[in-house]
């Protein structure tokens, strides 16, 4: 490792100058704010692949940009650091925000505050950068607060609609949890050893294997923050939800930053978890649920970007399935290839939202790929990359999940590893199902809506354009270099044997049988999809439902907040403390209503007090003597 | 010569005179007169034990009250004409403006 100074200060401070500008600019000049946003994260992006093409794998480029605080025996300088991992990040962060921002100066122009929303998207990407960069875990800790405050700025972006604030207050609340934990995870690192910082924590724990107890206390705390930035089992309620932002954010939170959050502080931390394989075991078990959760969730949704939030969820299951059997670079390579696709799919699903005015239902859809070809192919391209068919993205990073699910070592899990691969192959299928469901309810048949759908601008389609590209070639492109440049970060398992084109083919047999079989029940057998429904109904009717998840947490959390808070209001706010104030008002005030009538504002009177009161003084002396 | 039990009960029937005139009148005027009584009755007891002790201390205590009685009565009359100025009467109880 050969650590090297380099000005990465300037990565973040891109998109904080273009946040503040945008803001400032934008409030004057409706468009500038789009163009001066896009052009710091382009910059951004630019001088990433700067440092990015300059650095070999062993790299680590270093910026200590000043020093933070010191607190005891506690030195923190707010210090970045760009290793091959974080590479990989910032590139990811800052190559598909910036064609998040482009799409987003066409989508978002008819907007009253787009001054408001591209500063909130460049702070956004500020933070998510903060994050990937930070070189130990307080500064990571900044950008995973900023990521969890642009998110919840930006889901509550049409705050004026009172659901559309909840679920941002929704998103707040569910992610403080999350960083509750990750909060204690760091107090744990520090109290034992003293620092913050990544390198010396590595130093101080990798393989020490007397530390396996503590390790696995630390990296229950640590994953507890991730299911919250991560959405998985049981704080993933929030990411449903955030659908209520506009569309490009939700392309943005879920494919290039925050979602990713919690599988990259995983990988960082790799030599914690690394020891603490009872944790990793719960994580497999956590992230196989809410895989499976969220696809067969997925299944009956009928607005759009719905079933591409549920998607997410079960895809950032698979990342954690990845990175809990040790195949960190694995997950990464899914973070990568997800981002490519999964932007691409929230984009397609913008741009139709777009076409269609503001049309969500896919009920309403239909027919849409004569409307907007290009809308159509990408959306096509982007469908067959997640349902994991070769050659395109999604294939080789979920073949890779399933190659490290079956030779998961974990001394918990090992046994049931056969199992595991069967069900993640399972979710894998529903996968390819539901999302050519969504693609032939929006793309396929008659058009069923009302409106007078219409392609979309030169801006939009053209990243739609650029992130189907990826999502064919990623794949294929990352796949041998990926692991190669991640090796001295990560640890990475040797090289699967190469497999030719025809064995590729053979092994996308699951997403294949999905999408045929989402083909033929969601165009030539329409009649299918509600006769397996009534025949499997309370199923159906629990899939539909979300699993009643939300109604739980309404019964056994929100509920008996809200009558504890209702009992505190009564009792204890309005009976003790108002009761207090006003009470001690209310002597106050009887106590001078006596005491007024002393007073008659007559001097005789007064002067008679006094002398009665001399007299008293006089008399109780002679008394006294 | 005349006993100072004489000039004491003189000196406490004044002073009386002069509370219960303080007490009981509403002619500012009277009531200022009535204060006058009560130092001078005070005076008279003084100078009355003065002579019985045989020393001038009490002498010189009647000389202070006395400055101090001219200093207060011309104070007290600027307060009469200042009352009178804003109140078109000598009524002490039409001078009541801090209770209402």
């Amino acid at each position: 490792m050969e650590r090297t100074n380099a000005a990465l200060a300037l990565i973040p401070l891109f998109p904080l100058v273009g946040s503040v500008a945008a803001f400032l600019v934008g409030r004057v000049h409706k468009r500038a704010a789009g163009i001066i946003a896009s052009l710091a994260s382009i910059l951004a992006f630019v001088w990433t692949a700067k440092l990015f093409a300059a650095m070999s794998a062993e790299t680590v480029l270093e910026d200590v940009v000043f020093s933070w605080f010191g607190v005891a025996s506690l030195q923190v300088d707010f210090t970045l650091r760009m290793d091959a991992l974080g590479a990989v990040m910032c590139l990811v962060v800052t190559g598909i925000g910036s064609l998040i921002h482009i799409y987003s100066t066409a989508y978002m122009a008819e907007d009253d505050s787009v001054h408001r929303f591209f500063s909130y998207l460049n702070l956004f990407m500020f933070s998510m950068l903060l994050l990937v960069l930070g070189g130990n875990l307080l500064v990571l800790f900044v950008g995973w607060e900023g990521v969890g405050l642009c998110s919840y700025l930006l889901i509550g972006f049409w705050f004026r609609t009172i659901d559309y604030a909840a679920a941002g207050r929704k998103a707040f609340v569910v992610n403080r949890i999350g960083d509750a934990g990750f909060l204690l995870g760091i107090f744990l690192l520090w109290m034992n050893f003293g620092t913050v910082d990544f390198l010396e924590l590595e130093a101080a724990i990798a393989g020490n294997m007397t530390l396996v107890g503590l390790c696995t206390v630390v990296a229950l705390c640590l994953f507890i923050g991730a299911t919250g930035k991560s959405a998985q089992i049981p704080l993933f309620v929030w990411l449903p939800d955030a659908m209520a932002g506009p569309t490009p954010v939700s392309a943005l939170i879920h494919a290039a930053t925050m979602v990713t959050a919690g599988i990259y502080m995983m990988a960082r931390m790799d030599f914690v978890f690394a020891l603490a394989p009872f944790t990793l075991a719960i994580v497999t078990i956590v992230a196989l649920l809410t895989a499976f959760v969220a696809a067969t969730t997925a299944l009956l949704q009928n607005d759009i970007k719905k079933v591409l939030a549920y998607s997410t969820v079960s895809q950032l299951g698979f990342m954690f399935l990845a990175a809990s059997a040790g195949a960190y670079w694995v997950a990464i390579f899914h973070v990568v290839t997800h981002a490519f696709f999964k932007a691409c799919l929230f984009l397609g699903a913008g741009s139709v939202i777009h076409g269609c005015h503001h049309e969500q239902d896919m009920r309403h859809m239909g027919g849409l790929s004569r409307y907007m070809p290009i809308t159509f192919a990408t959306y096509l391209v982007a469908t067959l990359a997640i349902a994991g068919i070769f050659p395109f993205a999604g294939y080789q990073s979920k073949h890779a999940i399933l190659g490290a699910l079956e030779h998961n070592v974990n001394p918990y899990i090992a046994p049931y590893n056969s199992w595991i691969v069967a069900l993640v192959t399972f979710t894998a299928f529903l996968t390819a199902f539901y999302m050519t469901r969504s693609l032939a309810m929006t793309f396929f048949g008659k058009y069923r809506g009302h409106a007078h759908p219409h392609e979309s601008p030169a801006a939009m389609s053209g990243v739609l354009v650029a992130l189907a590209v990826l999502s064919l070639f990623g794949g294929w492109f990352l796949e041998t270099r990926l692991p190669n440049f991640l090796e001295h970060v990560l640890a990475v398992a040797p090289g699967h044997a190469s497999e030719t084109i025809v064995e590729s083919l053979l092994h996308s047999w699951v997403g294949i049988a999905g999408v045929v079989l989402g083909l033929l029940f969601y165009t030539s057998l329409a009649g299918v999809p509600g006769l397996v429904f009534s025949l499997f109904k309370p199923i159906g009717v629990l899939f539909q439902r979300k699993w009643f998840v939300d109604e739980l947490y309404q019964a056994i959390l929100v509920r008996p907040l809200e009558g504890v808070s209702r009992g505190l209001w009564k009792a204890v706010d309005q009976g003790f403390i108002d009761g207090a104030v006003n009470g001690s008002g209310a002597v106050i005030d009887t106590s001078g209503q006596v005491l007024r009538l002393t007073q008659s504002g007559q001097v005789r009177h007064y002067a008679l007090w006094m002398f009665v009161a001399t007299i008293a003084i006089v008399v109780f002396f002679l008394v006294r003597s | 010569m005349i006993p100072v039990s004489f000039y004491l009960t003189l000196a406490a029937l004044m002073f009386t005179i002069g509370v219960c005139g303080v007490a009981i009148r509403r002619n500012v005027i009277v009531v200022f007169m009535c204060i006058e009584l009560m130092l001078n009755a005070v005076n008279l007891s003084m100078v009355a034990f003065s002579r019985t002790v045989g020393n001038l201390d009490g002498q010189i205590g009647v000389f202070f009250v006395m400055v101090v009685a001219a200093a207060e009565a011309a104070i007290g009359l600027g307060i009469i004409i200042a009352l009178f100025r804003s109140t078109r009467s000598l009524e002490s109880s039409e001078a009541s403006e801090l209770r209402r």
